[in-house]
């Protein structure tokens, strides 16, 4: 068999993809957080929950309305996409002029009620969601196996990163996105509808989330408490990055999941914490994050 | 010669002199019946858990001199009061013949020495970013708890000793147990106190109004933060190691971010910024969540403690304690 650095290829090559999938998420993740702290200038604390929402809108959209997977992959980051437009105008709105610590503890607040009310009906231990048929099953490679499904979620997270930063560096309303983040007044005073602008800039980014609920559905159990763990992480890949860069999120998400990887093929204990251990490296070297803009 | 003198000195006693003066008797009496208040408590109600509500007191106190004096908002505090406990409980539980208050001091250090690390590390970042710094810090240190052979994992710390304090007063009674952690309150509280009407307190008050102008006027914003920083974990970790002691044990509840998030909401609710603020909201919030433990609503403490965040955020920002005390501005003075 072969060997990579002291252990089996497929073993190595296995945990590497585990830790891309999860790069993935965080990319995803760490890119609507991204999104709406450019124009807003909050931290989505709510964003985990909504990654939550996306995976349960797509088990329940199965389980009672006969929605299958490729639908959900449509419907559920629209209906939650529209359900974040609501709290934006109806709550975020209304303290937009405070600091915006306000918006972070708002958004808090937000996680718990949503999280302790889905506990309530599902319990913590969470549902399985069956991965879709066409997606059974998997490709020999020769040095490893590459489930179908895994393959997929790797792909789909690129396709909606680069769609992304396609429509946000290339397209006339992305233009409008980043002027609105380095000058909304002046905006405004050109006839954008900049609340407008931010009403939807929090939709799109919490789809975001949302999108990244559909993906894990199959992979994870669909349980209230799966983003608020996740989303501890994601802050961390986004002090490591920086909410400066599209592409710094991306990429700082995709390495943070590798690097988780290696460390569960090397030293299994660090696993879960050797992304702050990251951070703390960073902090101490780069205090502005790798592709951090702030002095 | 001497005539003039008291003429002089009666003199400067200015008529906002004196009004101070007066402020100063009102709040001195105000205290001492606070103290009092204090004292009897015990007669009147439960007293573990008066404690509990101290101990959840002075937490919030410390995290709210962050918040509230510096405007620095640390998403982590939880990481302190666990360490405090766990240090506290791992050496009370190993070592019989040490005393509680040993135990609670060598908890409370290791919680200054964390504080030191983590302050020296978030503070390179500002605002929200400080948040997440922190808040990420804490999650590691909840990581290490989990793994840690002293800390018993996912079961915590039972049965520590309360043992006898100064090695012959006996805490095995609540009543003796409730004098010791009201005690440590008053000297928490005091520190803070101290600390926030202090010259120091001014700056880092400048600092929270307007960072640029502190650096500009020659201040070394970064020390003065990081000081506020181990001062606030310090009397965090002394909370959760006074908490150890009187519940006889620690658990990873203490480090998870919930509590970060707990402690967050009694200084909102009771009022961000105001000595007692804190101290109110945290007898509101142990109240709430005492009640509701027994009522039917019991499985929805999380949802309701969230519609209280929410709630504050959007229209009470000022708290409990800061509408009072507007409200006494507006029609005393």
């Amino acid at each position: 068999m072969t060997m990579i650095f002291g252990v089996p290829a497929a073993v190595f090559l296995g945990q590497l993809l585990l830790g891309l999938i999860n790069g993935a998420f965080y990319a995803l993740l760490s890119l609507g957080l991204a999104v709406i702290f450019g124009l807003l200038k909050i931290v989505n604390f709510a964003h985990g929950a909504m990654y939550m929402l996306g995976a349960f809108a797509t088990l329940l959209g199965m389980r009672y309305l006969g929605i299958n997977y490729w639908a959900a992959l449509l419907l559920a980051p629209l209906v939650v996409g529209l359900f974040g437009m609501l709290l934006e105008r109806f709550m975020l709105r209304r303290i937009a002029h405070l600091d915006h610590l306000y918006g972070l503890l708002l958004t808090f607040g937000l996680a718990l009620i949503f999280e302790g009310s889905l506990v309530n009906f599902f319990g913590v231990s969470g549902a399985r969601y069956p991965t879709p048929e066409l997606l059974q099953g998997g490709f020999q490679l020769g040095f490893m196996f590459l489930p179908k499904y895994r393959a997929f979620v790797l792909a789909a997270a690129i396709v909606v990163c680069v769609f992304t930063w396609f429509m946000i560096e290339r397209t006339r309303l992305g233009a409008y996105l980043r002027a609105g983040t380095e000058n909304p007044a002046l905006m405004q005073a050109f006839g954008v509808n900049v609340p407008l602008l931010i009403t939807l800039t929090y939709g799109f980014g919490v789809a975001l989330a949302a999108f990244a609920g559909v993906l894990a559905a199959p992979l994870y159990p669909v349980s209230p408490n799966m983003g608020s763990n996740l989303l501890i992480v994601v802050f961390a890949v986004v002090v490591i990055g920086g909410m400066g860069s599209i592409l710094g999120a991306v990429i700082t998400g995709l390495a943070m999941g590798l690097i988780e990887g290696l460390t569960k093929v090397y030293y299994p204990e660090a696993a879960n914490t050797v992304i702050f251990l990251v951070m703390i490296l960073v902090l101490l070297l780069r205090p502005a994050g790798l592709f951090g803009k702030e002095a | 010669m001497s005539a003039t003198q008291t003429q002089t000195q009666t003199q400067t006693l200015t008529p906002s002199m004196k009004r101070q003066r007066r402020a100063d008797m009102r709040r001195n009496v105000f205290y001492l019946v606070l103290i009092g208040i204090g004292l009897v408590a015990p007669f009147v109600a439960y007293p573990v858990f008066l404690m509990k509500v101290l101990c959840f007191a002075l937490f919030a106190c410390a995290f709210n001199l962050l918040l509230g004096y510096v405007g620095l908002l640390s998403f982590g505090h939880a990481a302190f009061l666990a360490t405090g406990g766990y240090v506290t409980g791992y050496l009370l539980a190993s070592h019989p013949a040490l005393t509680p208050e040993l135990g609670i001091i060598a908890g409370t250090l290791v919680a200054v020495a964390l504080g030191a690390v983590f302050g020296a590390l978030s503070i390179r970042r500002q605002g929200i970013y400080f948040a997440m710094v922190t808040l990420a810090l804490a999650q590691l240190v909840f990581f290490v708890y989990v793994q840690s052979p002293f800390t018993g994992g996912e079961d915590g710390l039972h049965g520590v000793p309360r043992g006898d304090l100064f090695g012959f007063i006996s805490l095995r009674s609540n009543l003796a147990m409730y004098y010791f952690v009201f005690a440590i309150f008053l000297i928490g509280f005091a520190i803070i106190q101290r600390a926030v009407h202090s010259p120091y307190g001014q700056v880092l008050k400048a600092i929270r109004e307007n960072e640029p102008r502190a650096v500009s006027l020659g201040y070394n914003v970064d020390a003065y933060k990081w000081v506020a920083f181990v001062l606030s974990a310090g009397l965090a970790g002394l909370a959760g190691s006074t908490k150890t002691v009187v519940f006889q044990l620690a658990s990873l509840t203490d480090a998870h971010w919930h509590m970060s998030g707990e402690v967050i909401l009694m200084t909102l609710l009771g009022g961000v910024g105001t000595l007692f603020g804190p101290v109110v909201g945290a007898g509101i919030v142990v109240s709430l969540q005492h009640l509701l433990a027994q009522s039917p609503l019991g499985n929805w403490v999380g949802p309701i403690l969230g519609i209280i965040f929410v709630v504050c955020v959007l229209s009470f920002r000022s708290g409990i304690v800061g509408e009072i005390l507007k409200s006494y501005r507006k029609n005393f003075k």
